[in-house]
């Protein structure tokens, strides 16, 4: 008998504007590259905190400067953190991301290190990050429907397996609750070419179907035909995903799409880090297929549990996201399980169906929510790589 | 049921994909449809690594190649029934 997903509650932090967060980060986020060492420096001194370094952030402009602000905007404004202090090297961007995130209602407070230098900036920013996770440990997590949780999918180091059991099990995931209410989110961009025909019909409206059109013919002709020397062949399928018995792209994005589930449909598509307008429903994003750059731009969307089917083993982490992977090749569960979090081998062997798969998932999906850590957590994986969509000037 | 070692998306698929690890030539491999699981037996004629395809039926080159049902590609070389299907025979149409 199907199990009804109506009554299941998790326990987690319903932050100031009503979004429900599963993990409690006070985060020191810098604005730019060389404001790395001072954020460093303050997760250092501050036991609690989290410092997210990356590689970008001066002399970017236009679009990808909107995406860049979008990306670090949305990393605080995610409710899996609870307080953030923000540093920058000028005071000026430093506010944006610091009023992007108050948006929110959460503390955060911004430090600049022009005419200050690193010691003096760092010593101020310790002193309030200290505060804020004394604020931040003591906050109570309260008992919240399922239906409150946003859940971003996106596969990697795919194989014919994740096709035939960890992708349809999150499948099976968004079809059962998706109609408890939660935000959904698919993505990739490039490895859905190859399936865009059946991902068009998948749409809920033909605004939606349309949306995704845009997007999806944008990237053929702005990224693939602007840059191919020959082909895709040499990066899609990947190296890996040969290996694992993938040889077309389209075998790879039909394999891809059954992440999306039998019944489910998705009701817009959205730009990179966009946080969705719609309401509760399925979404797709227009993202990289590269699994570090995907679950960034999902978690800046605000998505605050990422599942991750996986077939010859990718490893991926985020900072302030849980990622759970899903396997259902014996191989890397013999090989490499301490990445593995829901072990779905039995579809192959005939022990387990689709849907007992799915029940699995979401029971882990549960744990996860109330505090159990993913593999990727355990393991220190916060790969945060940040999508450039050009040069900087 | 036995467990199996090869299986197929859908009944119009011409291939089918290997679950099990270590497979050897001449094995005579239970096959199972996972659209309404109905089951053939089918030999492999070759040792082929887990996660790849296997032909079902005889494919000339040019053949379209179906997997869940729909277009992968198609042969640009041929194999029989029971061979390695991959890179060396099996391409996009799209390139």
């Amino acid at each position: 008998m199907a199990l009804d997903y109506a009554n299941q509650t998790v326990t987690a932090w319903r932050r100031e504007n009503g979004r429900v967060g599963v993990r409690n980060h006070v985060l020191i986020l810098p604005v730019d590259d060389i404001s790395n060492a001072a954020c460093e420096a303050v997760a250092n001194n501050v036991k609690g905190t989290m410092a997210i370094p990356h590689a970008y952030g001066r002399l970017q402009f236009g679009q990808d400067l909107d995406l860049h602000f979008r990306t670090i905007i949305g990393t605080g404004a995610n409710p899996n953190v609870a307080a953030v202090v923000v540093i920058g090297i000028e005071p000026e961007w430093t506010k944006v991301i610091v009023d992007g995130i108050a948006e929110t209602g959460k503390p955060v407070t911004g430090f600049s290190i022009e005419q200050k230098g690193d010691f003096e900036t760092i010593r101020q920013a310790s002193w309030k990050a200290k505060e804020y996770v004394h604020w931040a440990t003591e906050l109570q997590k309260e008992e919240c429907p399922i239906g409150d949780l946003w859940i971003s999918t996106k596969c990697g180091e795919s194989d014919t397996t994740t096709g035939l059991s960890s992708c349809p099990t999150v499948g099976n995931m968004y079809d059962k609750l998706i109609p408890e209410g939660i935000y959904g989110c698919f993505g990739e961009t490039s490895e859905i070419t190859g399936a865009e025909h059946i991902c068009e019909k998948r749409a809920a409206t033909p605004e939606a179907a349309a949306a995704f059109k845009e997007i999806w013919q944008s990237y053929q002709d702005d990224v693939i035909f602007a840059h191919q020397t020959d082909d895709l062949s040499d990066s899609q399928p990947t190296k890996g995903n040969i290996l694992g018995g993938l040889t077309t792209i389209e075998e790879k994005a039909l394999g891809n799409l059954e992440k999306i589930g039998r019944t489910s449909r998705y009701i817009d598509a959205m730009g990179p880090a966009v946080a969705p307008e719609k309401g509760p429903g399925l979404y797709f994003m227009d993202t990289s297929s590269a699994a570090a750059e995907c679950v960034v731009l999902m978690a800046a969307a605000g998505y605050v549990i990422h599942t991750f089917p996986t077939g010859q083993g990718n490893v991926v982490g985020n900072p302030i996201v849980p990622v759970i992977k899903i396997s259902g090749n014996p191989r890397t569960l013999r090989t490499m399980s301490e990445h593995i979090d829901v072990d779905v081998t039995g579809v192959l062997t005939r022990d387990k169906t689709i849907d007992q798969a799915g029940d699995a998932l979401i029971e882990m999906i549960v744990r996860t929510a109330n505090g159990r850590y993913t593999a990727a957590e355990a393991l220190g994986h916060r790969e945060f790589s940040m999508t450039k969509l050009y040069r900087s000037a | 049921m036995a467990i199996p070692q090869l299986l197929v998306h859908d009944k119009e698929d011409n291939v089918g994909v290997v679950v099990v690890e270590g497979l050897t030539a001449g094995t005579d491999m239970l096959c199972v449809v996972t659209a309404d699981n109905t089951d053939f037996r089918l030999t492999a004629n070759t040792d082929i690594p887990i996660g790849h395809k296997v032909a079902l039926r005889a494919l000339s080159e040019g053949d379209t190649v179906i997997k869940y049902g729909e277009d992968i590609g198609k042969m640009v070389a041929g194999a029989g029934v029971g061979d390695h299907v991959h890179t060396h025979n099996l391409k996009t149409k799209r390139w």
